[in-house]
């Protein structure tokens, strides 16, 4: 076990690396723009240009300002200043991942909290209405991109610009700590707007395996037992249908970490995926690159912990 | 308790409603078991013997069966019983064991806690109690180390030592009735003789009744008093064991004996296959059910159903055949001493006028199904 640990850890390692090397690469094969220029102002010399490209180190060969970038974050754990902020990147990121953790554990809490019920009810009901009403909901939810359910939220029930006043709505994000019940009321509508595909989707996924174990022998044999219907669709459906969930919901969890570019940006939260998109807007290679390596450490880690987790959620997986 | 069989099943029939239209998993069955007696249901997979177990302990109900006629236990019949007090009977009074006992025990809980489980569904004992109580019932159907057995997961044990693990917990609770569903079916022919020897042993020991479901009549030969046959969801030959060996009177009972190898006859002896695949239960054959797969076949055949009715100087075995007694005797005869089905096919009559019975061809000689050499 500890041996498969390590062993994927050094995974990581390489896997990071050949990711830093591919932002890389695609900043400077598919320019969005020329960061001097955008950092030197309105019509500016020349000379002004070249100064300022020389400062950022953006004259040297491609493959010198990769091994610099390289060499700062093994020696010092540094990724770059930011053209835009003129901020250590690392800086950046950890002032915004606040908001992301925020936006991710509430969603989490409510796809849940949410989509397992409706899941396992539409499993037991079966090929009755509700079973397919639900169905169709949860396609009608997974299919409505987050963009447009995020702005129709935000026309219908924000406190704003809403029909129906009752949440906050675009750029009111308050920090936890600030102030816990801004932050909450804040968070509500993207909270419900980020959960709504994932909860469709694992109401789908719950719905589909606990289909498949229901029809299992063990099953058989724990009815033969004379357990109560309950227990055995908890007991040991559930129990068996849940764990593929822990594995999608671990990636899951990963990626929105990295950033809810969508979400984020629809609802003007200043976390990790808005840096992300404002870095990509302002062609700021250090934020784009620490974004990127942040997003991807974090889906690589949390595959890591989903794999050692299942090892205890499944006595049958040994490494 | 009242006086009579243990269990006894009447004309029961079981129904699946399907898209494709009603499936008659079991058409009008009936047969008894008396406590301490084994009986033994034998058919192919799709005859029914497993729906009409299930549906003594009301499992059939949860996926839609339709279920008439009557299954008396202990004087009480289980047909329309509510479930919660059917619940109360399942793996208490009546405890069922499976055919793959890997898929049968949960993966994910340790041996030992499905034992506890089994054992506090029906009785009001604390964790400890029960955990030494799965420990002993480990220990009784020979698992050596139960102690250190009980905290393994099923993957961790052999196929023997799962289906013995099986066999514990439907133990659990002292059933009078064991209902064991192809209980060797997935294991090696080594120990399929084990668990048997076990099920036998533990029956003289607990004086359990036993009803073994199994498409293989060589394993029921040993341990059972009484077997059926079961065809197309319904009984076409009950007799006792000795009866069905020595005289069996049904051309399907045939089939089946004829097609399992036997160290008491000659080595070169051809097992002959029963042609054909068994009927839909959807659309079912008319008249006799086994008449498209019967060399024996008759155009009377064709029309009538046979009813399961007793052999003439025996009330005690029961045959569901048109054949005439004595032609049925004669043709066993004949099979005995090693005659292939097509030779006696004359004895039986006619025959079809218009076209040829589907008889699979005899399998050349020499050749045994599967395409292996005879030694």
């Amino acid at each position: 076990m500890l041996r498969y640990i390590i062993r994927r850890l050094l995974w990581v390692i390489v896997l990071l690396i050949i990711v830093s090397m591919v932002t890389f690469v695609i900043f400077y094969a598919f320019p969005s723009a020329d960061p001097a220029v955008l950092r030197a102002g309105r019509s500016p010399s020349p000379a002004l240009i070249a100064h300022i490209r020389h400062t950022l180190g953006l004259d040297q060969p491609i493959y010198v300002q990769y091994w610099r970038y390289l060499e700062n974050i093994i020696l010092h754990f540094n990724f770059g200043y930011s053209y835009q902020f003129s901020l250590p990147v690392t800086k950046l990121i950890f002032q915004r991942l606040p908001a992301t953790i925020s936006l991710t554990v509430g969603a989490v809490v409510v796809w849940l909290l949410v989509g397992l019920p409706v899941g396992m009810i539409s499993a037991i009901r079966r090929r009755t209405v509700l079973d397919r009403a639900t169905m169709t909901a949860t396609l009608v939810a997974i299919s409505a991109p987050v963009y447009w359910l995020g702005l129709m939220s935000l026309l219908l029930v924000s406190n704003d610009i809403g029909v129906v006043h009752i949440f906050d709505g675009a750029g009111t994000y308050t920090g936890l700590t600030a102030d816990p019940g801004r932050w909450f009321g804040s968070l509500i509508l993207p909270w419900l707007v980020l959960a709504t595909a994932f909860a469709a989707f694992y109401a789908r996924l719950l719905r589909s395996n606990l289909i498949e174990t229901m029809s299992e022998d063990y099953i058989r044999t724990a009815r033969a037992k004379g357990l109560p219907e309950r227990e055995v669709i908890l007991r040991h459906g559930v129990r068996s249908a849940i764990t593929p969930i822990v594995t999608v919901l671990g990636i899951d969890i990963g990626t929105l970490l990295g950033g809810a570019v969508l979400t984020e940006y629809v609802f003007n939260i200043p976390g990790v995926g808005r840096l992300a998109y404002e870095g990509i807007i302002n062609a700021d290679l250090p934020v784009i690159q620490g974004t990127v390596l942040f997003g991807a450490f974090f889906i690589v880690i949390a595959n890591l912990i989903v794999d050692v987790a299942y090892a205890f959620l499944d006595p049958r997986v040994r490494y | 308790m009242t006086d009579g069989p243990l269990l006894k099943v009447e004309d029961l029939r079981v129904y699946f409603d399907t898209e494709d239209g009603v499936v008659h998993a079991v058409d009008g069955v009936s047969y008894s078991v008396d406590t301490g007696k084994t009986l033994g249901i034998v058919g192919e997979s799709g005859s029914g013997k497993t729906v009409s177990s299930l549906t003594t302990l009301g499992l059939t109900r949860l996926q839609g069966a339709t279920v008439t006629g009557r299954i008396h236990f202990e004087g009480r019949d289980l047909v329309g019983l509510p479930d919660r007090e059917l619940r109360r009977l399942r793996g208490n009074d009546i405890a069922m064991i499976f055919q793959d006992p890997l898929s049968s025990l949960h993966p994910f809980y340790k041996v030992g806690h499905q034992l506890v489980e089994a054992i506090r569904t029906h009785r009001n004992v604390s964790k400890s109690a029960a955990r030494k109580r799965a420990i002993d019932l480990l220990e009784l159907v020979g698992i050596p180390d139960p102690q250190r057995r009980a905290d393994e997961y099923p993957h961790e044990f052999s196929g023997g030592m799962r289906q013995r693990a099986m066999i514990a917990m439907a133990l659990s609770n002292e059933p009078k009735l064991l209902i064991a569903d192809e209980p060797t079916t997935a294991l090696d022919v080594t120990v399929q003789a084990q668990i048997l020897a076990l099920l036998q042993d533990l029956q003289d020991r607990l004086g359990m009744a036993i009803i073994i479901i199994t498409h293989d009549l060589g394993v029921v030969a040993e341990i059972t008093d009484e077997i059926c046959v079961m065809y197309s969801g319904r009984i076409v030959e009950r007799a006792s064991t000795d009866q069905i060996f020595d005289a069996p009177e049904h051309p399907y009972t045939w089939g089946l004996l004829k097609s399992i190898p036997r160290l008491d006859r000659p080595r070169n002896e051809d097992l002959v296959p029963i042609a054909g695949r068994p009927p839909s239960l959807i659309m079912r054959p008319s008249g006799c059910f086994f008449h498209p797969r019967c060399p024996y076949v008759q155009k009377r055949h064709r029309t009538v159903d046979p009813e399961l009715a007793p052999v003439p100087d025996d009330s005690h075995h029961q045959v569901a055949c048109l054949l005439d007694s004595s032609v049925r005797r004669k043709i066993w005869n004949g099979l005995q001493a090693g005659r292939d089905p097509t030779s006696l096919r004359e004895l039986a009559g006619p025959g079809l006028p218009s076209r040829a019975p589907a008889v699979a061809a005899p399998i050349a000689s020499g050749t045994r199904p599967g395409g292996l050499r005879a030694p």
